[in-house]
């Protein structure tokens, strides 16, 4: 399965991403500079975290008119599989794939913690390796990662089941929230399923070396879903 | 008649470009004439304290540098050790404490933004950064601001660049209020075979000024940091530099880039003193000249003078030497990440630094005559300790209120401990941890406050090469016992951090050092520079962790309210690294699992002279450090280390400030386990001793029950008697025999509130 990884001037996440789909997984990984326009290659387009261009103006407010978005919004167009993590998840709502906006934690400060997150279900790729209702550790590293939306957006979200991952206490009660995110939320997809930004970075906890391994499991769904196609 | 009588100054204009008169004369003499201006400002910046340690040259040549493990020693932008397998580190640490008192956000983010050009300039990926902080008390509103300021700082460039902030220490000392001290250390892992130096070479070859524009910021920062801090330094604010970590980013990754082309003969970071720093170090260390255009340099402002150039401290900017007819190769890597990339002069035979401004003759210098041949201040050591230290010396603790096994007056040994773990210094520093970006790049083994220092594995980003090698790293001061006394304070800085990174598993390896001190032309000053510097050396020599380079910070004082000069405490941090020959192979400091038991290695000895405990509850600063014996320390660490590699360790732990008490209350918090112990204080021993006095070579390891006879098999052999089983791991609660009992829940509400709420 080919895997690109966008790569923004500020992005800092790319060769973590990458080193999990390459090193880890075995797959074919492009490092895809912004300024390229043909992706057709790819079947799983990662947008990475970091700080594109600073985010100086606002988080993913000047990356999203990189001549690579346009072939990402191609490419989420024919159903093709597009990650969005913390900065990427950003980016795609700025530049519309996703409704909503991330916006400054509650309380002001930047957050680099490990996460409880609980997996609202498993019937698209990206989750399908968990069980429903999984309590997962994430790691989380940002300053605006509050998600926001209008009361209909996140109505219209609830029920097309587009919401995948939201902050939870160890019983996956929906009693800590570390940014203040409206309905708890820490990860959406688009209405199709194939577009998905999380604050979380599953990255990041995918190498058992380092301890936490509950973030492999969504890049080896995706995976599994390109074998059964 | 001398030349000051014929200068072309007022004795005002030079001092404000900090040269002192007799400084002057030698600037004519070495010139033949009198400087101009541009001229003036360039042997003021190169010539401070921050560029050319002219007061403490002579007491750092005495640092062991050379070791089996050093690549680069002291001299280069940082220095670099071999770990095996090819992996090579660079790091060093750097201060940036004069301009984060005036402006603590800034001040910070480019401290960072400065150490980790120093570590990329070599032609290594920055890893880790830490960082060793001092703030006055956190009562006082000032220094909530400044704290609150550096650490947003940190956060933001850190954050940003995208290198992990995983380590450091901090202090709250009353000692600090005015002067706060931020002392940045970076890591890195060198991408290119060979390592980037700084001297100039081949003569025709072209000079690039790559990465920002250069404006009027931070103008003269070298002589501001060098001067001591007065209420007018917030009119200094333009001598502070603003950072921008989203260039920087981009800087290293077009850096590395064109390192790997092989078309870079040589690259110099602009620092302190920018364009006249890396144009005059680069020239003398290359024994060559540089011509340079300041025609030619991108700009953000316009009309600046020649002065203004050279003086300038704008972030983000190298020079590069390339090879003749391949600068446009690298122009272009720039180019691609959206940065400046000019040729701004060329290399010259005659070993001089020649500017050119409109078409003229700006500045003409001999190379070393900046750079090389500085002049150095030789003074005087007192040979008797003053006063204030002989006077701290004759404390004992007969001096203090009796005490029971209860606790001191109506005081119980729980009310101490949770008074101890609720003092900023002691606790938990989570608050400002959360800030930092830690996990980015994928490579941090141990998180903070999980272990005695950190470990990041040593993985190089751009090759996929699996490896279990890793590094450890700490920074460690002490700056209460080095004011009690310097050289055995300085020596026990050294050896906590050998023993913190023995505690995760790893060998000590080498040393950067940031000397943060007062003025060295008071003879008080002097002796604490000189003892402490000795203290290092003989420590360094003894645990076999040779100085790779360091940075001096002086005149970190500041008036008090009767106008009267007052001296930090001398606190020379120590930036220790260490290898880790496989990281799945480490230890943390929290206990591991119930029924485990509890040792103690090295002895009870223990002082409450200079102590946390001696300073918080009984508010006194007087005493004598521990002593180091320098066997036994390295024994210890030896056991514990080795423990750790055959498996048999499950935690282990310093004893350090607060005392026994204080370490096993962190190894309950940070593993989230009880433990049952029972300590037996000599007979000449104060419970208070025995509860929060500290020492040297003191450990606190768990082990599996079913390792015990393995276990105390290899200790007998490793320590003969210098080692005791105290307990054992429970559930929720730290019981000291019985007489000091705390619930987790309790000790981790007061810790985990004193610096947020404060």
């Amino acid at each position: 399965m080919n895997f690109g990884v966008v790569v923004f001037p500020g992005s800092n996440c790319d060769r973590d991403a990458a080193y999990v789909t390459q090193d880890l997984l075995g797959q074919p990984t492009r490092l895809i500079w912004h300024q390229e326009t043909d992706i057709s290659e790819i079947d799983v387009i990662i947008l990475p975290g970091g700080f594109s261009y600073g985010d100086y103006l606002r988080c993913g407010a000047i990356a999203q008119f990189s001549p690579i978005m346009k072939a990402v919004q191609d490419h989420a167009q024919q159903g093709k599989f597009v990650l969005g993590i913390c900065n990427g998840f950003q980016i795609l709502t700025e530049v519309g794939l996703l409704p909503g906006a991330l916006i400054c934690n509650r309380d002001l400060h930047f957050i680099c913690d490990r996460a409880l997150v609980r997996v609202e279900h498993n019937h698209l790729s990206w989750t399908q390796n968990y069980s429903e209702k999984a309590v997962i550790t994430l790691p989380i590293a940002h300053g605006e990662g509050r998600y926001f939306a209008d009361p209909d957006t996140l109505t219209q979200l609830e029920h097309n089941g587009q919401i995948l991952f939201r902050y939870c206490n160890a019983q996956g009660e929906m009693t800590s929230n570390p940014n203040g995110s409206l309905k708890h939320i820490a990860g959406i997809t688009n209405e199709r399923g194939n577009v998905l930004g999380m604050m979380p970075h599953p990255e990041r906890a995918s190498d058992d070396v380092l301890g936490k391994t509950d973030g492999l499991a969504l890049f080896q769904g995706v995976l599994k879903a390109a074998v059964m196609v | 008649m001398t030349a000051i009588d014929t200068a072309p100054f007022s004795r005002e204009e030079i001092a404000a470009e900090s040269i002192k008169l007799e400084e002057y004369e030698e600037i004519v003499k070495r010139l033949g004439r009198h400087p101009n201006k541009a001229e003036l400002g360039m042997f003021g910046v190169m010539w401070s304290e921050h560029c050319c340690y002219k007061n403490s040259r002579p007491l750092l040549k005495n640092f062991p540098t050379c070791g089996d493990r050093v690549l680069v020693g002291p001299g280069e932008n940082a220095g670099v050790i071999d770990l095996g397998e090819g992996l090579h580190l660079a790091f060093k640490i750097e201060s940036h404490n004069h301009p984060s008192a005036i402006e603590p956000f800034q001040g910070a983010a480019t401290g960072v933004g400065g150490i980790l050009r120093d570590i990329f300039t070599m032609g290594a990926r920055p890893i880790a950064i830490l960082n060793s902080l001092r703030f006055g008390k956190l009562d006082n509103p000032r220094t909530r601001r400044i704290l609150t300021g550096v650490v947003e700082g940190i956060s933001h460039y850190g954050n940003s660049v995208g290198v992990p902030t995983v380590g450091g220490e901090i202090y709250f000392d009353v000692a600090y209020s005015g002067n706060p001290l931020v002392n940045a250390m970076a890591l890195g892992l060198m991408e290119t075979a060979d390592i980037v130096k700084a001297g100039a070479s081949g003569v025709g070859n072209p000079v690039l000024y790559v990465g920002s524009t250069t404006g009027r910021d931070g103008m003269g920062g070298a002589s501001f940091a060098s001067a001591e801090l007065s209420e007018d330094s917030a009119d200094d604010r333009p001598a502070v530099q603003v950072g921008d970590p989203f260039l920087e980013k981009s800087l290293i990754e077009a850096c590395l880039e064109a390192f790997k082309t092989g078309a870079v003969v040589a690259a110099q970071d602009m620092g302190a003193a920018g364009l006249t720093c890396s144009t005059s170090e680069m020239a003398a260390k290359g024994g060559v000249g540089i011509s340079l255009n300041l025609d030619d340099i991108p700009i953000r402002e316009t009309e600046m003078t020649s002065y203004e150039y050279l003086l300038s401290e704008s972030q983000e900017r190298m020079l590069f030497v390339a090879e003749k007819g391949r600068e446009q190769e690298l122009i272009e890597i720039f180019h691609k990440w959206e940065l400046h990339a000019v040729v701004a002069g060329e290399v010259i035979a005659n070993p001089i630094i020649r500017i050119v401004h409109h078409g003229d003759v700006a500045a003409e210098i001999p190379a070393k005559a900046l750079a090389e041949n500085t002049p150095v201040y030789k003074r005087e050591i007192v040979s008797q300790a003053p006063e204030y230290a002989q006077k701290a010396w004759q404390w004992t603790s007969d001096s203090l209120p009796p005490c029971h096994e209860e606790g001191i007056g109506n005081q119980t040994w729980k009310d101490l401990l949770l008074q101890l773990l609720g003092t900023p210094s002691l606790a938990s520093k989570a608050w400002i941890y959360r800030q930092y970006d830690h996990q980015v790049q994928n490579n941090t083994v141990l998180l903070p406050g999980k272990g005695d220092a950190t470990v990041i594995r040593a993985r190089r980003q751009t090759e996929s090469v699996q490896t279990y090698r890793g590094v450890a790293a700490t920074t460690d001061c002490n700056g209460r016992y080095v004011y009690l006394d310097p050289y055995q304070g300085a020596m026990l800085a050294v050896a906590e951090a050998a023993r913190n990174l023995s505690c995760v598993g790893a060998q000590p390896a080498a040393i950067t050092n940031n000397l943060n001190f007062g003025s060295p032309e008071k003879p008080v000053g002097y002796w604490q520079l000189a003892k402490a510097c000795q203290g290092i050396a003989e420590a360094c020599t003894q645990l076999d962790t040779p100085v790779t380079g360091g940075n001096v910070s002086l005149n970190n004082e500041t008036l008090d309210h009767q106008g009267i000069l007052q001296p930090i405490y001398p606190t020379p941090v120590i930036g220790m690294v260490g290898l880790v020959e496989d990281v799945r192979n480490i230890c943390g400091q929290g206990w591991h699992s119930q029924g485990d038991l509890v040792y103690l290695l090295g002895t009870w000895e223990a002082t409450l002279g200079g102590s946390e405990y001696l300073a918080t509850v009984q508010q006194t600063v007087a005493g004598k450090p521990p002593e180091i014996d320098f066997s036994l320390e390295q024994q210890v660490q030896r056991a514990c280390r080795n423990g750790i590699k055959q498996g048999l360790v499950n935690s282990a732990h310093d004893c350090a400030d607060g005392g026994i008490a204080v370490a096993l209350a962190e190894c309950c918090l940070s593993g989230n386990f009880g433990v049952e112990v029972t300590l037996s204080p000599s007979n000449s021993q104060r419970w208070d001793e025995c509860l929060f006095g500290e020492g040297t070579s003191r450990i606190l390891v768990s082990v599996s029950p079913d390792n015990q006879q393995q276990w105390e098999a290899f200790l007998q052999q490793q320590l003969g008697n210098a080692w005791q089983q105290i307990g054992i791991v429970t559930g929720k609660v730290l019981n000291i025999n019985s007489t000091l009992v705390v619930s987790l829940d309790e000790m981790r509400e007061t810790t985990e509130s004193a610096i947020a709420t404060r």
